[in-house]
């Protein structure tokens, strides 16, 4: 039996130790703000913070989170007012949305770390959160909003 | 193989009147909203009367003008508007809502959005696709809170015992200025929806000057906080009591089929519970699910290992060969050929002889893959002969119709609904996924969500097509260009239809081809056959991709040619400000509109390039090493320009610094969403220019993931974006908005990298050409 630790709750796991996180939060859990974008680390819809970190929930296993912390969209703040969460809203950031979740948790990690992040290292730490509907430009300056106060 | 003789009509491009025939008896469901102006009374389908006729009407299932369809009152002053069209990010569960709500004098903030399910008879026709909504529904959505407002005010009259014409509905309230009294929407709910419902014709709509929201500018989506607290509900985040989690492993090759499987090692896998074939439909066969073998988990992950862990022998049939390279050939072989003439004007093949100068461009594309964020995915729950869907379709009434047809059941008996999609692009116009979830949840008695990964999704889409273009332009003595000859060759969207569909479709032709606008004296377009070898789709502004790829990057080639500015060779072709005649044109496709409404108007068309030259600084100084390259392109009745800036830096490395786009697309609803699918169309029009390309050998797709597909991310995205809405009269009628972006940004973008090096990209995607 796996424990782990999300958005403050602690859940139990036996099944296949090796599960994605990604379908444990979704499936198991029930979370489904975190979403599916390619399975392979590669789009950042995924992301979700282990221990502040940013991770990709679809190439990290439920035995990999054993006695960690992880934060989901849904427990990223208790009234969905984090600083990037407000900065989203008021840039009208999302186009379909689908990888908002992805986006907003890879920002707060990246505020967390760099509170006063520069244009370039925006976009350097954004690069791994692809946007079909092409809305980075929002994002970049979401993010900077973010940053100085919102 | 089983061919379809008589292919179902397609959807958005067939002619049906018909709502004669349509069952009246599903009018008489409701909302789910209780109290109000919600009626039980049979609804009639209306024609919108408006000042300019649009397409809306020839679209399956037409329009329905009726505010006991649309519109509830509660009676603590909610009021309750339906969004019958799909939202994929272009913001149209926001603006059509929102036009509502403008009419009806509703306060916005007062007003919540109900998602329509699929049913077309009750609601008009729901295909969002094709950049139509705003231009077919403006003036209906319009009619219903105009209707709304005027039972709303006979309430109220009645209430006071006053003349109608003596109330006025204002910001949620019905006032009596002469006396001062005031009722409340929702106060008057109940007896408004007493009140006769006014008819369309003569029906007085409000003074624009009066609008409160439309045009106004920055109105958020109505979901926008639902997304950025991961509440927001997608095709995959629908979970039912009991439900399976399933994936499929399909035949690699379009047309092949399954041979044999053995399952055993994926029963083995932790999780897995089932393994069990899936019906197939011979290619081709409009949507209908391609076949192959599932696995039924527990969860998504199980089922994804367990299908890795199966053994599967499949027959790839007759398109095993199809590679890629050799089509390419294949294909610019044929466009330098003579091939079915679409368009003639004057004596082409003379007037290239006789010219002082040809020039030649041939183009290529390759085919592209839609690659929403969110892949296909579908729930569905199917029992005692009902089955019930939810599914991110663009199209909740054909999905509907080809459920019932799949399970064999009526209509009436299947239930589609309408989750948010992450992406569309048109991939979701094509509802397979939704048939694949039915058919598994009927197998299994047992509601299912059939998931596809990112790499079915890139592997089995509906393609773009490929294409090659060819254009011959014959300039006389003084750089006049006297003759114009384009070869446009392309797989049809037709032949996921009929087998023997080698020609573009009438709508195809319409994109960009036989609808240019350059006023030459002698114009001839041909299109030679091209056969399908893999399922071909709509993909985001279609065949304008490569038509205004070619066109554009021609104009930045004749500029050259003949040592003169971009900008001005391209207003010098087209043109004196006229309507373009298509008198030439057996089937001149106008997007399915009257061209009366919505003609080729060259005025509006320089205006275009006139306004983003001002506004984005055509011929500004420019840093040595960059260049400025421009392109316009009318497509979905649309008309827009785009200027790029470019720098091209060791070893070939492209950066876009600025991006300048100018749209003329009638009125305006939601200014802020006009700007945010302009702004996102240069970041899909990027993607496909320098890297968008999916390739086949031996009848497989290349590839399958964001590594060798990959699209732009934010470090590689334009360093600013400006978008410019060209103001226009208050009755323009509205036009496209979705997909009229993407088209001119590739060869603006093209003519941007010859102007910093002087090399000429003929061929996307733009890869490591810039490398050598």
């Amino acid at each position: 039996m796996i424990k782990v630790k999300i958005n403050g709750h602690e859940q139990s796991w036996d099944g296949d130790p090796d599960l994605p996180l990604l379908w444990f939060l979704r499936d198991e859990v029930g979370l489904t703000g975190t979403k599916f974008g390619c399975g392979q680390a590669l789009c950042g819809a995924c992301t979700v913070m282990v221990d502040k970190q940013a991770v990709r929930s679809c190439i990290t296993s439920v035995s990999d989170v054993v006695d960690r912390e992880v934060t989901t969209i849904e427990g990223l703040h208790p009234t969905g007012d984090h600083p990037v969460q407000k900065a989203w809203r008021q840039v009208n950031v999302p186009q379909c949305g689908y990888c908002q979740a992805g986006q907003i948790m890879q920002a707060a990690a990246l505020l967390t770390e760099n509170p006063k992040p520069t244009h370039d290292q925006i976009r350097e730490a954004m690069s791994g959160n692809i946007c079909r509907c092409g809305c980075y430009q929002r994002i970049e300056n979401a993010v900077h909003l973010a940053s100085t106060g919102v | 193989m089983n061919i379809i003789a008589h292919p179902a009509p397609l959807r958005g491009f067939e002619r049906r009147n018909g709502i004669e025939n349509v069952s009246r008896r599903s009018l008489l469901k409701g909302l789910g909203i209780t109290g109000g102006l919600v009626l039980a009374a049979p609804v009639m389908s209306r024609q919108a009367f408006a000042d300019y006729q649009t397409g809306a009407a020839n679209m399956p299932h037409g329009t329905v003008v009726d505010p006991r369809v649309f519109v509830a009152v509660a009676s603590d002053g909610t009021v309750t508007i339906v969004a019958h069209r799909s939202e994929m990010g272009t913001g149209v569960r926001t603006s059509l809502p929102l036009i509502v709500a403008e009419e009806m004098e509703a306060d916005w903030s007062r007003v919540k959005v109900a998602q329509a399910h699929g049913d077309e008879t009750k609601y008009g026709n729901q295909d969002t696709d094709g950049s139509r909504s705003t231009r077919h529904y403006l003036i209906p959505m319009r009619q219903i809170g105009a209707m709304a407002r005027l039972m709303l005010e006979a309430a109220a009259a009645k209430t006071w015992g006053v003349p109608a014409g003596e109330v006025k509905a204002v910001n949620h309230e019905v006032v009596h200025s002469a006396s001062g009294r005031r009722l409340g929407f929702g106060d008057l709910a109940a007896d408004a929806a007493r009140q006769p419902v006014p008819g369309v014709a003569g029906l007085k709509l409000k003074d624009p000057k009066d609008f409160r929201y439309l045009g106004k500018g920055e109105v958020s989506i109505v979901d926008l906080r639902d997304i950025t607290v991961g509440a927001a509900a997608y095709g995959g985040d629908i979970r039912l009591p009991g439900m399976k989690y399933a994936v499929i492993a399909r035949p690699p090759v379009t047309g092949g089929k399954l041979v044999s499987f053995d399952g055993g090692d994926a029963m083995k896998v932790s999780g897995v519970e089932k393994v069990m074939e899936v019906q197939g439909w011979p290619w081709p066969s409009k949507f209908q699910p391609l076949g192959g073998v599932a696995v039924i988990a527990r969860n998504t992950g199980a089922a994804i290992k367990g299908r890795d862990a199966l053994k599967i022998v499949w027959d790839d049939g007759a398109n095993a060969k199809y590679d890629s390279a050799a089509y390419r050939a294949e294909l610019e072989d044929a466009a330098r050929k003579p091939g079915l003439v679409v368009r003639k004007e004057g004596d082409v093949d003379a007037a290239l002889k006789a010219a002082d100068k040809v020039i030649i461009g041939e183009y290529y594309l390759p085919h592209l893959a839609h690659a929403s964020m969110e892949p296909p995915v579908a729930v569905a729950n199917v029992r005692d002969g009902k089955a019930e869907i939810w599914a991110p379709v663009q199209s909740p009434g054909g999905t509907r119709e080809d459920v019932a047809k799949t399970l064999g059941i009526p209509e009436d008996n299947v239930t589609v609904n309408v989750t948010l999609l992450g992406g569309g692009f048109g991939r979701k116009s094509k509802c397979d996924f939704a048939l694949e979830a039915a058919l598994l949840s009927k197998a299994l008695g047992a509601p299912v969500k059939l998931q596809w990964t990112r790499e079915d999704d890139v592997r089995h889409d509906f393609l773009h097509t490929v294409s090659a273009e060819r254009i011959e332009a014959g300039l006389d003595k003084n750089g006049k260009v006297i003759a114009w000859r384009h070869r446009s060759v392309a797989p049809t969207i037709a032949s996921t239809f009929a087998a023997n569909a080698v020609h573009a479709a009438p709508f195809e032709l319409g994109m960009g081809l036989i609808d240019m606008p350059f006023e030459i004296a002698n114009i001839q377009c041909e299109n030679p056959e091209a056969a399908a070898h893999t399922r071909i789709g709509w993909f985001r502004s279609v065949s304008n991709i490569p038509r205004a790829f070619a066109v554009q990057s021609m104009v930045g080639e004749l500029a050259h040619a003949t040592n003169r500015d971009q900008k001005d060779m391209l207003l010098e072709l087209i043109g004196s400000p006229r309507i373009v005649s298509l008198a030439s044109v057996k089937d001149p496709w106008n997007y399915g509109e009257p061209s009366a409404s919505y003609p080729i108007d060259t005025a509006r068309l320089r205006r275009v390039v006139e306004v983003v030259a001002e506004k984005g600084g055509w011929g500004r100084a420019v840093p040595k090493g960059h260049g400025l390259g421009i392109a316009v392109h009318r497509s979905f009745v649309s008309y827009i320009a785009t200027i790029v800036e470019v720098s091209v830096g060791d070893k070939g490395k492209l950066n876009v610094h600025q991006v300048d786009t100018a749209i003329d697309c009638g009125t305006c609803v939601n200014p802020e969403r006009i700007r945010s699918q302009i702004e996102g169309a240069a970041i899909m029009g990027l993607s496909l220019a320098r890297y968008g390309e999916i390739s086949f050998k031996d009848g497989k797709v290349q590839q399958g993931n964001f590594d060798d597909f990959p699209v732009i991310r934010i470090d590689e995205a334009p360093l600013v974006t400006n978008v410019h809405i060209v103001p226009v009269a208050a009755d323009t009628p509205p036009s496209g908005v979705g997909e009229p972006g993407v088209p001119p940004f590739a060869p603006a973008l093209v003519n941007a990298i010859f102007a910093a090096t002087g090399k000429r990209i003929r061929a996307l995607p733009i890869g490591k050409q810039l490398e050598t």
